[in-house]
């Protein structure tokens, strides 16, 4: 059935023919560094890179046109898929926009779970960005441990909400689930755990290693300004010097209430932007920690109480004729928000998530735009790889911790 | 009679509406004076045609015309060194216009604004790439997904999608299961129109059930060998599928597909 004549085989990767004898490398979509389906065109001089061009789209689904498509509950379980290795918080950043849009707030014991479940992703990113950085760049056991405590932290998850990937945790105007026995008792345990082993295990391993200070120093080096400019939030701003963490200088949930540190690097180079995630992970540590006394006490509700937009709970739908016929409207025909646009930011683990909600009254969303950090760190590797070499290239993608469910969408 | 919908917007929509309701809008409050979005205003000066807090972030409507010297008012005088991010929305039906907006940050100050301003179809705006990096794979994503024309940006080519593609995808008249290019995209580049017949059209029904097929799909527990007959001489049942997702445009005259060959 197949042509020949189309689909002839030929050596796509390499490309010689060119009269200033650049070569002509085409490193992916399929790469197993290059975290997903990154295109990278690097058209190198012996092995120094002169011009780079990502290409990306291989893994677009079309998540904001689905959006128009849904009503605003349907939509949220597609969030999962943008950033898939911290689904929660794409969760909560998208029902957060539309909870800014419907002028309502969670209950305070959905805020205490949230908050929890926000830094337990954060957690899980981040030791998946220590494990695959450190395989990428060379330091294979630092993988098999990081992924043990990941590990942990996704049966926390699972025990959660019973997905260890898509969770789905979170809901417009609350939580779906309070949370389950011993849950804290196993997350304070969790915590004990990950601090001894952030510093005993994966420190040990690296902070100070030879080879991993050689491939890490003064690679990928960018200036404040630049990372300014160019879109970077997140790690890849602080890792420049620049003090800006949204959980601080724009607070939702319980973090105007939490103590902890933002750490800072003043490298600007691929190490320091590792050692800020190590001590990132510590204060995620730090805020669960303090996270648990504060569940205690709270009133049992886990969903706002809006009948306009969001359903009773279940015992009251089942026995309240009223309730019931809310729900019926609210499932059928989706809830209707005010007319307006808001963009909501969210320090996400890789950066700002944030969700541009345009709503004309309607069920659907009239639009809905995801500013993925990913996405604008993709386009920061154009400059950032620049004047580097080949095998730095990976170092430098790693760094970024891309992701390209949310860089796609 | 036939249900209408509108062509111009297929997008998804409510399947019941109250005659009576009307839809409320978000309270949208005058700059308070002393604030730092005053100032910001203060400097736009004639620039600004319309402000507003909406949400605790500044809304500025401009002249698309100016949007570069305004953001390089922004940027220099006020202080909002970062773009977070910049897109369009499709008002095409209702005013035959495209809303763009700029969302930049501030992070001295921890304040937003975000710049608005509308564009006639087949308008083309400037980059505002020299200001903001971040906009050279912005700007791009809003030329793919609207096919808005951006003025003096060195790359502007598709992002997401690939480089063949007809069609600007997040326009409110094109379809969500995309349209007969987007059908027959893979099999005329592979194999060629000719192929159509022979390969027939997609189903992306969710029931669909392929049982004698055994070159895709296995039996678990009951694993026959590659291609084998399972069908036992029994005759295959014809299944209706939803017509929502499969779309045969063989069937149909194929005027908008001559029309590009």
């Amino acid at each position: 059935m197949q042509q020949t004549n189309k689909l002839t085989p030929f050596f796509e990767n390499l490309n010689f023919e060119r009269d200033d004898n650049v070569m002509v490398i085409n490193f992916g979509p399929q790469h197993p560094s290059a975290h997903g389906q990154l295109r990278l065109i690097l058209e190198l001089n012996g092995e120094q890179v002169v011009k780079a061009t990502p290409d990306i789209g291989y893994l677009h689904r079309g998540i904001e046109k689905m959006a128009e498509n849904m009503t605003y509950n349907e939509f949220l379980p597609t969030t999962d898929r943008l950033d898939y290795i911290a689904s929660t918080s794409n969760n909560y950043a998208y029902a957060l926009a539309v909870e800014k849009l419907l002028d309502i707030e969670a209950p305070r014991r959905a805020q205490v779970i949230r908050t929890m479940l926000l830094e337990l992703n954060r957690i899980i990113s981040h030791l998946f960005f220590v494990a695959t950085h450190a395989l990428d760049v060379g330091a294979m056991s630092v993988f098999l441990y990081a992924f043990r405590e990941r590990e942990y932290a996704m049966d926390l998850m699972e025990d959660y909400c019973g997905a260890r990937l898509t969770h789905s945790a979170v809901r417009i105007g609350g939580v779906p689930l309070d949370l389950p026995d011993n849950w804290l008792t196993n997350l304070a345990i969790f915590c004990d755990k990950l601090d001894h082993e952030v510093v005993h295990t994966y420190g040990a391993l690296l902070n100070e290693n030879r080879i991993w200070k050689m491939r890490l120093e003064d690679v990928g080096v960018i200036s404040a300004e630049d990372a300014l400019s160019w879109g970077c939030t997140g790690p890849m701003l602080r890792g420049s010097n620049v003090n800006w963490d949204i959980r601080k200088e724009e607070p939702y949930e319980l973090y105007s209430e939490l103590d902890f540190d933002i750490p800072t690097s003043d490298r600007c180079d691929s190490y320091g932007r590792f050692m800020m995630y190590m001590e990132e992970m510590k204060q995620s540590t730090r805020i669960l920690r303090q996270l648990i006394p504060m569940y205690k006490g709270t009133n049992p509700q886990l969903m706002a109480h809006a009948p306009q937009y969001i359903s009773a709970p279940k015992e009251e739908i089942m026995t309240q004729n009223y309730a019931l016929m809310q729900h019926f409207v609210l499932v059928t025909q989706g809830m209707r928000p005010p007319k307006g646009e808001v963009y909501v930011p969210t320090e996400s683990p890789k950066g700002e998530l944030g969700f541009y909600i345009k709503s004309e009254g309607e069920p659907y969303a009239y639009r809905l735009k995801c500013r993925a950090p990913s996405f604008f760190h993709t386009g920061l590797l154009q400059k950032l790889l620049i004047g580097t070499y080949l095998a730095d290239v990976v170092t430098i993608i790693g760094t970024t911790n891309i992701v390209f469910g949310e860089v796609d969408r | 009679m036939r249900k209408y919908t509108p062509k111009d917007n297929v997008q998804g929509k409510s399947y019941y509406t109250d005659r009576y309701w009307v839809a409320p809008r978000i309270p949208r409050s005058k700059v308070e004076e002393g604030t730092h979005f005053e100032v910001v205003v203060d400097a736009l000066g004639e620039l600004s045609k319309e402000s507003y807090v909406e949400i605790g972030q500044l809304i500025i409507h401009i002249d698309p015309k100016t949007n570069l010297e305004t953001l390089t008012i922004l940027k220099e005088t006020c202080g909002y060194t970062q773009c977070s991010e910049q897109s369009a929305v499709d008002y095409l039906a209702k005013d035959g216009e495209f809303e763009l907006f700029y969302q930049l940050l501030n992070i001295t100050e921890a304040l937003r604004v975000r710049v608005v301003c509308r564009i006639k179809d087949g308008e083309a705006i400037e980059s505002v790439n020299s200001l903001y990096k971040s906009a050279l794979f912005a700007e791009r994503e809003v030329f793919d997904m609207f096919g808005i024309k951006i003025n003096n940006h060195p790359f502007l080519k598709r992002i997401l999608m690939p480089d063949d593609w007809e069609g600007h995808p997040l326009l409110k008249t094109y379809p969500m299961i995309g349209d007969e290019f987007a059908s027959w995209y893979e099999v005329d580049k592979i194999f060629g129109k000719e192929y159509r017949d022979v390969i027939g059209p997609e189903n992306r029904d969710q029931s669909r059930i392929e049982r004698y097929d055994t070159k895709r799909f296995s039996r678990v527990g009951y694993e026959v060998p590659f291609n084998a007959d399972i069908s036992e001489g029994e005759k295959e049942n014809p299944i209706e599928y939803s017509e929502t997702v499969l779309v045969n445009y063989n069937k149909n005259s194929s005027k908008q597909l001559d029309e590009r060959r």
